[in-house]
């Protein structure tokens, strides 16, 4: 994922080539919108790709390589020595990747929520109700595929804030504090721009990575190139 | 100027202008070619197609061509030029208030030149604030936290270096801070996300006003917080303005909350020519209305008053800008002479 648009690397067009070679060792490269895509972020998400690949059981090795990055090579060096992103600036870098990390995990949790809540909301589920659903009955509320889709989405990020019992409340704020139904739609509006701001971000950054790359040109295959013995299958 | 279908004239101040050479010649390296390049993504990717230029015209572009942009089809009637030094990138820095004050000598009516600092400059930056300060008298600063001096990957307005010069600004009479604070680049995690300096300062310095550029984007939501607490802190809507045209549906959500949480008093437009230019921009912006679904949620309505505020009221208050004796110097000087109307305009 990217970790402040909370969406997929892959649907980004972020990620250019993901192989598996015989002995089940993995390749990555990934680019970004921009050459200045700020370090840490880009880093978070190299880290994540390689710990999500890592997870698999049958995967043997993972290389995880950023391209057209004005740190490439450092993060890149970074990464391949297994380094933390502290430890790949030093004193550039003044804070850890943990605490980037959580922020933008409530963020996402925050844009779930609240996407969640809108569609609740709007198929006539009153504030007092929902403020009072536990986690098992959210799972049973009945609701329609795209509100079915909404709560897998939400209860990914559910644990960011609070514990995951059957019986814990199913919506409670960034603090882990449950919401009143009085509060609600100043609540909800104040998610709001939280949310406004990914969809404007994301928007941002496809753009910026498609001006860059010239994703909108029509692809023409450019003949292999010599000496190329993989044939990895590379957009450009 | 632009002139309404009922004969209106509204008096338009761009905030946000650019007077640069990001050539290959002024390239000090490869960073300054990837600047004016990501720039030039920006450009490409938010313009509309028979609004894109050749990359050589982005590039460098003359005078000649920046008045006819910003005043002649464009509908801008003054400009602020801001500066963005670069001088890690570029050989004579990217755009530089002397560079800018060669637009501004030209024409003294239509510009606001504005200079910059950064405090990690020492007792020597100080100086040329002072400098700057004597020989163009100016009224802003534009300050880009995330440029980067050596080793250094930005500063924050919080450090205690800043404080002094915002000081020393206050003492000139510089009052108008303008700080950039957009799309996350550069930076390592320092200053990545935050506009929370913006805060601490506002509050400190209560004569001084801050112009928060790019409005916090993407850090909409902890802006509004800032904005809406401090009386003195405005937003810029460079770079938001042009997802008018891609997204519009994002700019009316973007627009609606500065609205309702920052009010029509307090938003200044942009163009940040050469990276967008006028003429489209406000076209699209006076024809602009916010959907009735977002206004239903945020209340908040674009009124013809309100888009007169927008773009140029708003930036004439901060700036002491008289818009009636303004408009007058500007009608004597020729300005106004591509205007139909102006043949018959007192003189």
């Amino acid at each position: 994922m990217d970790p402040e648009l909370d969406e997929s690397v892959v649907d980004l067009n972020f990620v250019i080539r993901a192989d598996v070679d015989p002995l089940n060792r993995v390749y990555i490269e990934f680019r970004l919108p921009t050459y200045w895509c700020a370090a840490n972020f880009s880093f978070l998400m190299a880290d994540d790709m390689r710990s999500a690949v890592s997870a698999l059981d049958w995967v043997e090795g993972v290389s995880v390589v950023l391209g057209e990055h004005m740190y490439a090579d450092k993060i890149n060096a970074g990464l391949e020595k297994g380094l933390s992103f502290q430890e790949t600036f030093g004193t550039e870098a003044d804070g850890n990747l943990d605490d980037l990390r959580q922020t933008f995990l409530v963020k996402a949790f925050q844009r779930r929520q609240v996407a969640l809540l809108n569609h609740l909301t709007g198929l006539g589920h009153q504030p007092d109700t929902i403020v009072s659903l536990t986690l098992a009955e959210l799972g049973c509320l009945p609701v329609d595929d795209e509100g079915d889709r909404l709560v897998r989405r939400y209860l990914e990020r559910r644990p960011v804030v609070g514990p995951m019992r059957p019986t814990s409340l199913a919506f409670v704020d960034a603090a882990g504090v449950r919401l009143g139904a009085d509060g609600f739609a100043a609540y909800v509006s104040g998610l709001r721009r939280v949310a406004v701001n990914a969809e404007f971000n994301g928007a941002l950054c496809r753009g910026l990575l498609s001006a860059r790359f010239d994703l909108e040109t029509p692809f023409v295959p450019k003949p292999p190139k010599r000496g190329a013995a993989d044939g990895a299958p590379h957009k450009s | 100027m632009y002139k309404t279908a009922k004969g209106e004239e509204i008096f338009v101040i761009d905030g946000h202008t650019h007077f640069w050479d990001g050539s290959p010649a002024n390239q000090k390296n490869v960073h300054g070619k990837q600047f004016i390049d990501c720039f030039y993504a920006y450009h490409s990717n938010l313009s509309p197609p028979s609004e894109k230029w050749e990359k050589e015209k982005f590039e460098k572009y003359d005078a000649k061509t920046m008045y006819d942009d910003l005043f002649v089809t464009g509908y801008d009637d003054m400009a602020i030029l801001q500066p963005t030094y670069l001088t890690d990138f570029y050989k004579n820095g990217f755009n530089t208030t002397e560079r800018n004050s060669a637009m501004k000598k030209s024409h003294p009516d239509r510009f606001i030149l504005n200079g910059a600092f950064d405090p990690r400059d020492g007792t020597k930056g100080l100086e040329h604030l002072h400098a700057l300060s004597e020989k163009y008298k100016i009224k802003g600063v534009k300050l880009y936290t995330a440029e980067w001096r050596g080793e250094s990957k930005g500063y924050k307005l919080t450090d205690k270096a800043s404080y002094q010069y915002l000081e020393a600004a206050q003492k000139l009479g510089i009052k108008n801070i303008h700080v950039h604070k957009g799309p996350t680049i550069i930076p390592l995690n320092r200053d990545a996300f935050d506009v929370a300096d913006i805060d601490d300062v506002a509050t400190s310095f209560q004569d001084l006003n801050f112009i928060v550029e790019h409005c916090g984007l993407p850090r909409l939501d902890d802006f509004c917080w800032i904005a809406t607490q401090e009386t003195n802190v405005y937003a810029g809507l460079a770079v938001a303005l042009p997802f008018i045209h891609t997204r519009p549906g994002y700019f009316a959500h973007v627009i609606s909350e500065l609205l309702f949480w920052v009010g029509p008093d307090k938003i200044l437009y942009g163009s940040d020519y050469g990276i967008w230019t006028p003429k489209w921009l406000i076209d699209k912006f006076m024809a602009f209305e916010i959907p009735d679904d977002v206004t239903k949620e945020t209340g908040s309505v674009l009124t013809m008053e309100t888009k007169t505020k927008i773009l140029g009221l708003n930036a004439a208050r901060l700036y002491g800008i008289d818009v009636e004796a303004q408009k007058k110097k500007i009608r004597a000087g020729g300005g106004y002479a591509h205007l139909p109307e102006a043949v018959h305009a007192p003189r």
